[in-house]
């Protein structure tokens, strides 16, 4: 499967990742042949095989539902990088 | 042309568990900001999520109330978007094997026929935190107390045909997820809100139309409102020759209109892959047959039971059992009155009436269902006439006092003496000789028609306290004997 440019860009969009426009054809190529090599994998018969949704032979262990957790607020806020009023304070963002 | 209005819903549902769904962090409204949050729910790196079980035994309970495929096996996938107040970059939830498969629910049509609407799938999935635009110099305020609250969203095939079909279906499913408890559905603390699909196709035709996404949609009102309005702008742009274009709106209560959202860029592109850190949840016949037997009356049952037991008509057994607290309510003025007609008349008349003007449910209802019960008894035992207890009513609501105080205090008690009732005829009969005289001159099958006149004018000697019933006969009577 073949990706050009643009498609780095788009995904770094959506990842926020900021990438330097000198190294995208260097993505560009080793994100390509990881996805060949996907390719090649996806030539192996996998009929009648069950999709894998976790590597793990084990199922999901169950939680009671009870309170386990005090109010850590201090804690947490102390290694925010900004806070007002008990709100973790980012870069205005709107929509 | 003849549009056919097309209509899904994505009902979220937010679960009445005590703690998150992922952590062991309290869930409660109105909290501080960010005191009730755990690690996981801030999405420290390492911190891992543990699945609540009420959320599993909810979820299944729901699918087993509407009927559904249970799925045995389902996987939590990741959600991948970035937000602030999602602090992962992803929301938790499922995709290709969520917990409940197809299922359905009846409706009721206004013309009292039933309808059935598909319901595609029901998921688990986290809620996000809440972003404060107001100003923090400059910069937004993340508060993640809801972070990882859970949800179930509810997505519906595009059965609907109306606004208010979509109503009708919103009711319904409230009135299920109350009965078997899973929510607390208070649409105004955010517990219930939807998401409504909308589109138009010439009717007839087969293949769907192009739809909007109406977001965030959070009371009944609206919810009709919200797609009328959007099918009128849609059909304006139709009709005109255009082509609606595929986008999420928000509807403006204020302004009564909808608008497209800003387009995040390429937010529909969610990349879902299966949560690594979560496992996949197995269960079995046992688990789910064991939440199916102890399931409770659910509202089209209860609805049977008020019509077959009770005696009430079709139409208002569903309308009393459309929500649990108003079916509750009913059925306690029926403990205390003994008479589910007049209980039924009085909680779809007066009670509705008052909670419409006053636009609350019936849960902030002033009148409590013993006091109401205790009015209708004294309506029962001929203390007061129907037009007093209105009066009484009213006093009720205001909280004046108590049934037997307030009909102490204004002068209602109904007057049952035949002798007092007697004098007023007479008088009546004796002041009014015009029309005395036109109603002994008028044919027979009018003069039922004419009483009312003279029926008016005791009723109106007595300040509306005379027995209507008897007031009736003795006129009858004594104007039949002039004859």
């Amino acid at each position: 499967m073949a990706i050009e440019n643009a498609d780095i860009e788009k995904i770094a969009v959506l990842a926020r990742l900021q990438v330097d426009p000198n190294e995208i054809n260097d993505y560009t190529n080793s994100i390509s042949s990881i996805l060949s090599l996907i390719d090649q994998m996806q030539q192996v018969d996998t009929n009648g095989i069950e999709p894998l949704s976790n590597p793990h032979d084990a199922t999901q262990r169950l939680r009671e539902d009870i309170v386990t957790c005090d109010n850590q607020r201090d804690a947490f806020i102390a290694i925010a990088p900004a806070t007002q009023d008990g709100l973790y304070l980012v870069p205005k963002v709107l929509d | 042309m003849t549009w056919e209005i097309v209509i899904g819903l994505e009902i979220h549902v937010q679960l009445a568990t005590k703690t998150k769904l992922f952590s062991g962090a309290k869930i409660g409204f109105g909290a501080a900001p960010n005191t009730q949050t755990t690690l996981v729910d801030l999405g420290m790196p390492g911190a891992l999520p543990v699945f609540n079980e009420a959320a599993l035994r909810m979820a299944v309970t729901f699918g087993t109330a509407i009927d559904a495929q249970v799925c045995k096996h389902s996987v939590f996938a990741r959600k991948n978007y970035f937000y602030p107040d999602s602090p992962k970059g992803y929301q938790t939830s499922q995709m290709d094997h969520p917990i409940v498969g197809l299922g359905h629910l009846d409706i009721q049509l206004e013309d009292g026929t039933t309808k059935r609407i598909g319901v595609t799938r029901a998921h688990l999935e986290e809620d996000a935190g809440k972003s404060l635009h107001e100003d923090y110099d400059g910069m937004t305020g993340i508060d993640l107390n809801r972070s990882s609250t859970p949800l179930l969203e509810i997505v519906s095939e595009p059965d609907m045909r109306s606004a208010k079909e979509a109503v009708a279906y919103m009711r319904k499913m409230h009135a299920i997820v109350t009965t078997i408890g899973i929510s607390d559905g208070n649409m105004a603390q955010g517990s219930m809100r939807c998401d409504a699909n909308v589109s138009l196709r010439p009717k007839g035709q087969e293949k769907l139309g192009t739809r909007t996404e109406l977001k965030n949609i959070n009371s009944f009102k609206f919810i009709e409102r919200a797609i009328n309005i959007e099918v009128e702008r849609q059909i304006d742009i139709l009709e005109d020759g255009g082509k609606i274009v595929q986008e999420t709106r928000l509807y403006d209560a204020d302004k009564n209109e909808t608008r497209p959202m800003r387009s995040k860029e390429e937010a529909n592109d969610y990349r879902y892959f299966p949560c690594p850190d979560l496992l996949p949840i197995e269960i079995d016949d046992a688990y789910i047959e064991a939440i199916r037997q102890s399931l409770p009356e659910l509202p089209d049952q209860r609805s049977a039971r008020f019509v077959s037991t009770l005696g009430l008509s079709e139409y208002g057994a569903a309308v009393l059992s459309s929500s649990r607290h108003l079916a509750d309510y009913f059925e306690a003025v029926v403990d205390v009155c003994d008479d589910a007609k007049l209980s039924a008349n009085w909680v779809m008349g007066e009670v509705a009436k008052y909670m419409n003007q006053n636009n609350i449910e019936i849960e902030q209802c002033p009148v409590s269902a013993a006091r109401l019960g205790q009015l209708i008894c004294r309506i029962k035992d001929d203390t007061i006439n129907g037009k007093g207890a209105k009066t009484v009513f009213e006093g009720l609501w205001n909280q004046t006092g108590e049934v037997d105080e307030i009909i102490a205090s204004s002068g209602l008690k109904q007057v049952n003496d035949v002798f007092a009732i007697d004098l007023m005829v007479d008088e009546v009969i004796a002041n009014n000789p015009k029309q005395v005289a036109q109603y002994l001159e008028a044919q027979e099958d009018k003069r039922g028609k004419m009483l009312g006149f003279f029926m008016g004018q005791v009723m109106k000697a007595s300040k509306g306290s005379a027995n209507p019933g008897q007031v009736n006969g003795l006129l009858a009577k004594k104007l039949n004997a002039l004859c």
